[in-house]
């Protein structure tokens, strides 16, 4: 405890919730509450509707959530596959050090030069994946992978070797003890992993904004272009619908993740 | 393809035994596949940005970005509205996680959830909810048209860089929260009790006991953020602003609408160098924290 005397603790308690709410909570009321308004030119909106909601589920933005759901499963599983194998293949060698570093990087570099160099590697055959679906998944893999390899590695680290030691020693295969004992140990921070990829790849949009094909418009384009068009009242209800998916699949997996420590 | 992938997946652990596979080479399939959809393709960009459109290799394409004013103009704003950003998404985040850490209060938990949610939202909802607040025809005008009866409102700095700014800090802050949240759990309460007990006043407290145990993660977090703000795309480009250009807004411009991929590789290339070597330092301060941290325990 800091600040001892009451009264100076609801003091510094009020100047928190005076910063904290304007500055972060202000920002997800006001998309909610716009999507729901036909006009907002005071303190307040006016005129309630659902029209914007209407709209979403019946125009191609409903095509636009089904490919950016599509692409972030797509892309968390390569991600989740990748990253683990390789925090696990790379654990208690001498190549750790290396391959960390190799699957953190695409965190450090942007992402808009992540779509460019898909873009300069994979426009002339063999590999022609501009303007296919694909080029847009493997962007988002790329991305989210070095997600999941740190969750995954950092969960490795935690991990009592005690258990998997226990089954060789009693004549488990290695791949048994992989799959029967490892994984389900690390379960919980696979699922974390897992929808923390889910949601970065919901939101992305650098490099998708460099390869997106005519035919796979994720939402965050779509959000993009309604602003751009100056269409701001319908660009609120589709980032809400952006928002309460993520959430969704957060929550979902949390689910998961809660009855995987209960095991 | 699909298939021969899913049968070299299922190979090597069945193999291991009687091929004696040495450890180390089960993590050659990943790599590989790094290495093909990312680590080639960026040295793609590098190559591509030493081979001008005429022919030949050579940097003349670099001189060319160099002279732009376009060129220089992102630079800097790149570079000044990063610094501009991390410091006040450290200051602001420092404030708020003390309180949350320090003076708690009812509902503290659910704080603290919201900003894990907060992190997992992607950048540009944060510019597009400060269009209704700040915009022409939004709130913070509305309200002063409605007051002083003016025609238009005072608030017009969205499509400066001050309204990247504004925008950068708010997304940024919370990622300095979660690891000085986290450091934060770790110093022992008896230390401030002790300190407060010798007649130590709250500002001194923090100056002389929290921020040194801080500073680790503070570090760690700033420079992250440093990163993070240098490649940000989202924020600029929905701001809409002709005046504020960054370089990554630029890699879009010359590659998507002028076509110029050259021009995009050299700007890309800059970019790449100029945030490795700031992952370079976030990498050593984290390592060296780790290290601390194990060291004590």
């Amino acid at each position: 405890m800091l600040v001892h005397s009451p009264r100076a603790r609801r003091a510094v308690q009020a100047a928190f919730f005076a910063l904290f709410l304007p500055v972060f909570a202000l920002p997800f009321l006001v998309i909610v509450t716009a999507s729901l308004a036909t006009g907002w030119s005071g303190a307040f909106p006016s005129g309630a509707t659902l029209d914007h909601y209407r709209a979403v589920a019946r125009g191609d933005a409903l095509d636009a959530l089904v490919t950016s759901v599509l692409t972030a499963l797509a892309a968390s599983a390569a991600a989740l596959v990748t990253g683990t194998w390789a925090a696990l293949a790379a654990r208690g060698t001498r190549a750790r050090r290396v391959v960390g570093v190799l699957f953190v990087l695409p965190v450090a570099v942007p992402s808009v030069v992540v779509g460019l160099a898909l873009l300069v590697a994979f426009s002339e055959p063999p590999f022609l994946l501009n303007g296919t679906p694909a080029i847009v998944v493997l962007a988002h893999a790329i991305l989210v992978t070095a997600f999941a390899y740190q969750s995954v590695a950092a969960a490795l680290d935690r991990l009592d070797p005690a258990c998997e030691q226990a089954a060789a020693s009693l004549g488990a295969s290695p791949l048994r003890v992989l799959v029967q004992v490892r994984l389900p140990l690390l379960l919980p921070s696979l699922s974390a992993a897992a929808g923390l990829c889910f949601a970065l790849s919901m939101g992305e949009l650098s490099a998708t904004m460099m390869l997106y094909p005519p035919d796979w418009l994720p939402l965050p384009v779509k959000v993009f272009a309604a602003t751009d068009r100056g269409a701001l009242f319908p660009g609120a209800a589709l980032a809400v619908v952006l928002m309460v998916t993520t959430l969704l699949a957060l929550t979902a997996v949390s689910r998961i993740r809660t009855r995987a420590a209960y095991r | 393809m699909a298939s021969t992938e899913a049968l070299s997946g299922r190979r090597p652990p069945t193999a291991l035994p009687r091929l004696r596979v040495p450890a180390w080479a089960l993590v050659l399939p990943p790599v590989a596949a790094l290495g093909l959809v990312f680590l080639h393709p960026l040295a793609l960009v590098l190559w591509q940005s030493v081979s001008p459109e005429g022919g030949g290799h050579g940097f003349s394409a670099y001189a060319d970005v160099f002279a732009q004013a376009a060129f220089r103009d992102a630079l800097r704003n790149t570079v000044l509205i990063a610094a501009g950003s991390t410091a006040g998404a450290l200051v602001l985040g420092f404030a708020l996680a003390l309180v949350i850490a320090f003076v708690p209060f009812p509902g503290g938990r659910a704080v603290g959830r919201f900003v894990d949610v907060f992190l997992s939202f992607p950048s540009f909802l944060i510019t597009l909810a400060l269009l209704f607040v700040y915009g022409s025809a939004g709130m913070a005008n509305g309200v002063w048209t409605g007051v002083t009866g003016a025609a238009s409102g005072p608030f017009d700095f969205l499509h400066t860089p001050w309204g990247v700014l504004l925008a950068e800090i708010t997304y940024f802050t919370p990622f300095v929260m979660r690891p000085l949240l986290g450091a934060f759990s770790r110093i022992e309460t008896a230390q401030i009790e002790v300190a407060a007990s010798l007649g130590a006043k709250a500002p001194r407290i923090v100056r002389q006991v929290i921020l040194p145990e801080a500073l680790p993660a503070l570090a760690a977090g700033g420079s992250l953020v440093l990163v993070m703000c240098l490649n940000e795309f989202g924020i600029v480009l929905f701001t809409g602003a002709k005046g504020v250009t960054t370089l990554p807004v630029l890699v879009y411009g010359k590659a998507i609408l002028d076509g110029d991929y050259t021009g995009a590789c050299v700007v890309a290339v800059v970019n790449i160098v100029l945030s490795l070597a700031l992952y370079g330092l976030y990498r050593m301060l984290t390592t060296r924290m780790d290290g601390v941290r194990r060291a004590r325990a």
